[in-house]
């Protein structure tokens, strides 16, 4: 359908969503933005495949998945947020002992296999069902339904069982810390 | 049967502790509501159809009769 006002104005109010999708994606803020930002040109490139009357945020979600995961072939994820980039975005600053517990929450999100992580974050943060976050992944009702069972179980063991060693930095963040740069 | 009812009250606590993490810092983001660079980038590409004085690109429309 052509582009209406009323269309971009769904458009304008999917914006917060689709960045907290990419943020919770790549878990950094400025490759999030980007990322959000060739989403809606592509959305708004072919706004005209877009069938009226059908689940707008899904197909912009589509469309941000779509791209995030050949960015990600593409580049592999890199050491994210190393710099603290994503703790930036936040407006307010959670305290120390929350912010802890937040930057723990990120690590083992981080760790959950890219399939599983976004099933969780579609269904459990925003707010899909299991047919709708299906339909963005290309897969089956059944395999969803699995990867966020998946993902919950592997968060709760990191996160409950395994103890806190686990949360400092990775392998990777150690390097770029203790490396000078090599 | 008490321990396996134990373990499962303290799965569906660590449960709903995990849904409870990942939607604060979902909604921590979408609280940001829509960052200017975004709302300028939609607006640019406005068709504004109620502005007939603009053509798809935003750029004014030339009337031409055919004639120079």
């Amino acid at each position: 359908m052509p582009l209406t006002n009323a269309l971009r104005d769904d458009i304008l109010a999917s914006v917060p969503s689709l960045r907290a999708f990419a943020i919770s994606l790549s878990g950094n803020g400025d490759r999030a933005d980007d990322l959000v930002q060739e989403t809606l040109l592509r959305a708004l490139a072919n706004i005209d495949s877009f069938q009226p009357g059908s689940n707008l945020p899904a197909w912009l979600f589509t469309i941000l998945r779509n791209l995030f995961r050949s960015d990600y072939r593409k580049r592999r994820r890199e050491v994210e947020d190393a710099d603290g980039s994503y703790a930036k975005t936040l407006k307010t600053q959670p305290a120390q002992q929350a912010h802890l517990e937040f930057e723990e929450f990120r690590a083992a999100l981080d760790k959950l296999p890219q399939d599983q992580r976004e099933a969780l974050i579609l269904v459990g943060a925003s707010g899909f069902s299991y047919e709708d976050a299906a339909a963005i992944c290309g897969c089956a009702v059944g395999t969803i339904k699995s990867r966020v069972n998946r993902a919950r179980s592997k968060l709760s063991t990191l996160l409950y069982v395994d103890g806190a060693e686990d949360f400092g930095p990775d392998q990777t963040v150690r390097a770029v810390i203790g490396g000078s740069g090599g | 049967m008490k321990d396996v009812k134990k373990q499962g009250g303290l799965n569906a606590e660590i449960q709903s502790r995990i849904g409870h993490q990942l939607r604060a810092m979902y909604d921590d983001v979408v609280r940001q509501g829509v960052p200017d660079r975004f709302a300028e980038l939609i607006r640019k590409l406005d068709v504004a159809p109620s502005d007939p004085q603009l053509g798809p690109t935003g750029a004014p429309i030339v009337k031409t009769d055919g004639r120079d």
